[in-house]
């Protein structure tokens, strides 16, 4: 059915431990080769932990589901040397316009802060970047992806999890000492285990549409509220690569997907949306549902959930895939610190106080994005109606309208993991908040300060810092103006660099604590806070 | 910033006149498009949110507290 992409169809392999019939015990085993799971692989791969992923298919996602990218899964992805390839393959938008019924309210730029290495976001296929994904997996010496292994049975022990697998060739068991479950919104691990799925806000269905353009049409973002050829919902059109536009049809409660699905039915829709004179290809059309809601706890003793397993949102701002990318940021430095002793389990709650406080905050943002598209009574409706006529005219009231706001990090301001600060500091670089990027020079070149943190911890230094250290863990040192300089001064005016000023930034490109000069003891009390030590 | 809840209005009489005068030849759905907007725009005009919290609340009291028509 699709035109412009052909489905890779990945080899399977039998394990030795299968034809020999050894059980053998992995440190980590992630569930689900998405685009969570094998972001977990990688980064576990990154830090030095070898990972197998299970996945019960051979392929990858299925039309373009998850399209849009923001700047810090790109971060994340630099991180593990992917960022420039998907860049490079993806579209970026900067224009979008706003309609109400059939006429056009607004239109705005994308202005992006300048002086980041990644952008705001791109547009690109799931399955493209899943295949990136996966040529990285099969790349990396500590990634064992497996296809056509499908998990029937978790068991849970008090040091591992044994997992009961089958495969073509049959069923086997192996261990994990410890579990990922990336297996997606209707996650069996999730069943398996008996973890609750709360907070289910609103219900609605979507049908998306993937369209190829026969010719040229602009690369914008536009999104319609009540549109003629759609009342009393909202329709979304953005551009992927390949001349492939996607359109999110919302279909309400009530609709009949099966109905709606019907080529007779889009089409025609799909061309009273685009004009008379457009010709287009009908490429992949699909309806889904959504709910609002997460998990109880992201960890359940040795097993950890991760992306849409731990929480689901609705699609507006782009929060599912990013957040999860976020949660396998998150999680895996602190997965190395616990099975290499340096720090003790209750590490990895924080996982679930950062991450669960991120898919609240995300969850809070879709809901509110959803009450605007879909508002729930006469009045609500007026408000919202009043706000898109007023945009036509009256600037104050763009910022009201709401069709989605773009996934940004979530700031872990109460995390227990935080020094707080004891001095003022100008700008947004507070304790839990992650690094912005900035440029910087090393040994002449230019780069970007992020590309410079690498995987452990790092002290961040305007003025002279020394190493610190906790059980196995080092803080090193990162000094601007020695081991790299900051030419433009956007560095310093992003983290208020006065001289003298630290900076004790986490594996996962968060800032820990600070201070305005460096203090021996103080950043080693800070460092021990950061692994969860008590009494830190 | 508290909210002035009390009389600001220079000439009551007047304001209200044209408030209702705004909206005499409009049908039912457009005066309610009226005030919607007209509530945006003022809203916008205070900007303080603790102010905007505190209008919002003492609205919606001060219907709870009147008994619903039957």
């Amino acid at each position: 059915m699709l035109h412009t992409y052909t489905y890779p169809q990945y080899a399977y392999r039998q394990s030795d431990e299968q034809r020999e019939g050894r059980r053998v015990r992995y440190p980590v085993v992630v569930i689900g080769a998405g685009p969570v799971g094998m972001t977990q692989a990688l980064d576990c791969a990154f830090r030095g932990i070898p990972t197998v992923v299970l996945d019960d298919n051979n392929t990858v996602s299925v039309g373009s589901r998850a399209v849009c990218y923001a700047k810090r899964p790109l971060e994340i992805w630099d991180r593990l040397g992917l960022g420039d390839d998907l860049v490079a393959q993806g579209v970026q938008w900067k224009v979008g316009k706003v309609f109400f019924r059939d006429e056009l309210v607004y239109q705005f730029d994308l202005l992006p802060e300048e002086h980041h290495k990644m952008p705001a976001m791109i547009n690109l296929q799931q399955y493209y970047l899943e295949e990136r994904l996966v040529r990285a997996c099969d790349e990396s010496p500590r990634v064992d992806l497996r296809w056509k292994h499908k998990v029937l049975a978790v068991e849970p022990q008090s040091d591992h999890v044994v997992l009961t697998v089958e495969t073509p060739d049959g069923i086997f068991k192996m261990e994990a000492s410890w579990l990922i479950a990336c297996d997606g919104a209707s996650s069996d691990t999730r069943r398996m285990i008996g973890a609750d799925f709360i907070g289910q806000f609103f219900q609605d269905r979507f049908l998306i549409a993937d369209v190829v353009m026969k010719a040229d049409f602009p690369t914008e973002r536009w999104f319609w509220f009540d549109p003629p050829f759609h009342r009393h919902q909202s329709v979304l059109l953005h551009k992927q690569c390949d001349n492939v536009w996607r359109i999110d049809f919302q279909l309400g409660w009530d609709a009949d997907p099966n109905e709606e699905k019907k080529p007779e039915r889009v089409i025609p829709r799909i061309q009273a949306m685009l004009g008379p004179d457009v010709p287009f290809e009908l490429e992949w059309v699909s309806v889904y549902q959504f709910a609002c809601r997460r998990i109880d706890r992201f960890r359940h003793g040795r097993v950890i959930f991760a992306g849409d397993a731990a929480h689901q949102v609705s699609p507006f701002g782009a929060r599912g895939a990013n957040s999860g990318v976020q949660d396998c940021d998150n999680l895996s430095w602190k997965l190395k610190a616990v099975l290499e002793g340096d720090a003790p389990e209750s590490l990895l709650d924080t996982y679930h106080d950062e991450r669960a406080f991120a898919a609240d905050d995300n969850i809070l943002n879709s809901t509110r994005s959803t009450d605007f598209i879909t508002p729930k009574s006469r009045t609500s409706l007026r408000l919202r109606n009043a706000v898109l006529e007023l945009a036509r005219t009256e600037p104050f009231a763009r910022p009201l309208v709401n069709s989605g706001r773009l996934s940004t990090p979530t700031p872990y301001v109460h995390s227990p993991l935080n020094t707080p600060d004891t001095e003022p500091f100008a700008g947004r670089m507070a304790p839990g908040t992650n690094c912005a990027d900035a440029p910087i020079e090393r040994d002449g070149r230019p780069g970007w300060l992020l590309n410079q943190l690498g995987d452990g911890f790092v002290l961040l230094s305007f003025g002279p810092a020394e190493p610190v250290r906790v059980g196995g863990v080092e803080a090193r040192v990162l000094q601007v103006g020695r081991d790299l300089i900051d030419r433009a001064g956007v560095l310093a005016e992003r983290y208020d660099g006065q001289p003298g000023t630290v900076y004790l930034i986490r594996p996962d490109q968060y800032v820990a604590a600070r201070w305005r000069r460096f203090d021996r003891a103080a950043a080693t009390v800070a460092l021990a806070r950061a692994l969860s030590h008590a009494n830190a | 910033m508290p909210l002035n809840r009390h009389p600001h209005i220079i000439d009551p009489d007047a304001f209200y006149e044209e408030l209702i005068n705004a909206q005499r030849d409009l049908s039912d759905e457009q005066a309610e498009m009226f005030l919607a907007k007209l509530v945006l725009i003022l809203a916008n005009h205070v900007g303080d949110r603790s102010v905007l919290s505190q209008a919002i609340a003492l609205a919606r009291a001060n219907t709870l507290a009147v008994a619903p028509p039957h």
